[in-house]
Parts: structure tokens; sequence; C-alpha cells
């Protein structure tokens, strides 16, 4: 039964990867969709993003002063001036650990 | 002009920095499926037929956790819907491919993959092989997320808890949205698409993941209608 699960998730996963691809040709979607499209990345991440950071391992918002939050702002400055993916990543984790390793303890 | 394998290896090193948390999440999920008491060859099924990282700790959580089938595979095919977006941006560069390389490349579409090769086939539009670059991405993360599960799942999760890497996750996307922060239109979306996902979270299914985005997307088409 967990195989059946597992591959019927497949099937429906890889489909919605590769519906839009291969099987919706590009002129059915208008220009006004189109424009819209551009805003996919701002629409997705921080769907993934806000919560990753305001809310804790039982889904409760954090303190504010949560340790997560200021790494996400750190790796954010950090991120807009350097540019630089790693920097970004590197810098939120290094001052989250900062935060509870050291300040915490 | 670029080479095929050329611009490949472009889609490679660019996604190669979200291995921060890439590798790290791999491993976690692989080793939760097997302390969830799943068979190793069942955990690593996940990561090779569903192939999508959050999507698979949430199928194996659920049915462990006695749901149905069904549940679990509705959780699943709502927090992977978010691929049609993807795929909706990504065609246009596809759009010349054959048929049969449309179907082989969508397996690769992944969350980073996708946003690096938007960002860079934005910068570069003369570039004649583009699918090169989101190949590139896409199977590099793919061999890495393989590659990471069988490790948890053989290993099990050797990286201490403490660390917190989950938050490794939220940053990783943040680098990848964080230069668009210049332009105010793309700022007002990111907004609401975080806000909303904090006000949906509780929402069925986990899914605020595409509810989340299509709120925000109403919000962009307003604008723009708005704006004229």
């Amino acid at each position: 039964m967990t195989w059946i699960s597992i591959i019927i998730s497949g099937i429906i996963t890889y489909f919605s990867r590769m519906a839009m691809v291969a099987l919706i040709d590009r002129d059915m979607l208008g220009a006004k969709v189109k424009e819209v499209l551009n805003y996919v990345p701002a629409a997705v991440f921080p769907a993934i993003i806000f919560p990753g950071v305001f809310f804790n391992d039982f889904g409760y918002l954090v303190e504010p002063s949560d340790p997560k939050i200021y790494g996400a702002i750190i790796a954010l400055v950090v991120g807009f001036y350097s540019r630089n993916v790693i920097a970004t990543i590197v810098s939120g984790l290094l001052s989250y650990w900062f935060i509870i390793f050291f300040l915490l303890k | 002009m670029l080479s095929k394998s050329k611009i490949f290896v472009k889609g490679t090193i660019a996604v190669l920095p979200h291995m921060l948390s890439v590798i790290p999440f791999g491993i976690i999920t692989g080793a939760i499926g097997v302390e969830l008491g799943f068979d190793p060859l069942l955990v690593y099924a996940t990561s090779l037929i569903i192939f999508g990282g959050a999507s698979q700790i949430i199928f194996m959580q659920l049915l462990s956790g006695g749901a149905s089938s069904l549940i679990a595979i509705t959780s699943v095919g709502v927090i992977n819907s978010r691929h049609l977006l993807y795929g909706a941006v990504l065609s246009e560069y596809l759009e010349k491919l054959s048929f049969l390389k449309k179907l082989i490349i969508s397996y690769f579409i992944v969350d980073q993959g996708f946003a690096e090769s938007n960002k860079y086939i934005k910068q570069n539009s003369n570039i004649s092989n583009p699918h090169y670059y989101i190949l590139g991405t896409g199977v590099t993360l793919w061999l890495c997320w393989q590659l990471s599960t069988i490790s948890g799942i053989i290993l099990g999760s050797f990286i201490p808890e403490e660390l917190g890497l989950k938050f490794a996750i939220p940053l990783t996307f943040l680098a990848i949205v964080v230069n668009d922060l210049r332009k105010l239109d793309h700022v007002f979306v990111m907004l609401v698409s975080g806000f909303a996902s904090l006000i949906l979270f509780d929402a069925p299914f986990k899914s605020y993941i595409i509810l989340s985005p299509i709120v925000a997307l109403s919000a962009a088409f307003l604008m723009l209608r708005l704006k004229k």
C-alpha cells in the first residue's frame, strides 16, 4: 500500500513539473499572464521563508527576540549588499549560531 | 557563444551554494524516514520517485502517524503543486525542444534550480541552449539530494540537532529573492506572500505553500492593472 502511495505521489509530482512545460502551448497564455509570471519567485519563496523564520517547530509564532529573526535580518542585509548566495546563507547561519551558542548560553 | 557543456557547468556552479541547505535537509529526510520505521528502500524510493524534500518528510510522517494514503497523497500533491508555476515560467525557454526532451527536463525542475535558471536566463537572453543551464542546476541538485538522503538512511541523522540546520532552508530561499528587494513591485508581492503564509499556515494539507503564491500573484495582477 505504501509503495502504491509513493508511486501515485510521484506521478502527481511529476505531472506538476511537466504539465506546463510539455502539455501547455505558451501561446495559450495571454500577455497579462506572462507579465504576472515575472513575479513567480517573489510570490513563491516568501511563503517558504516567512514560516521558516517566524514559526517554531510546533507551528507557533516565535518571540520577537528569537535568534532566527536576528539571523534572517543579518542574512538579508549581507545578501542585499553582497549579492552573493553563499555570503547570505553563511552570515545568517553564523549569526544564528553565535546567538544560540554564545549569547544565550 | 558558450558550448552546451559550459552552460551545463554554469548551472551546476550556480546551485552549489545551495548545497549548504540541500545536503543537511537530505540527510535529515533520509534519517527521519528510517526513524519513523520505514523500510530503507522505501525511504529512498521517495527521493527517487517523488523527489521533493518537504513533501517526502510530510508523506512519511502522515503515513506513520496513521493517516490514510489518500491524505498523504493529497498533501504531496498540494505541496508540490508550486512546480506548476515554475513550469509556466520555464516553458518559455523550453518551447523549441522536442516533446521527449521536455519530458526528461521536467523531472529535474526543483526550487533552487528554477530560481537560479530563471535569473541567469533573464540576464543572458541571447544564449541558444538555455535548457542546458536548467539541466545543470537540476541534475546537480538531484544528485546531491539522492546522495544525501542515502547517507541519512545509512548513517542516521549524524548532524547534531542542536545546530538547528533547518534554519538553512529559509536562508537559502532568502538568498534567492534578496536581490529583488531592490524592486519595489517585487517587494510588495513578497510581503503579500509572506504575510499570507503566516495567516494561512494552518490551512489543511499544508496548502499555504500554494495558496500564498496564488494570493500574491493575484495581488501582482491587480497592481499591474492599477499601474496602467
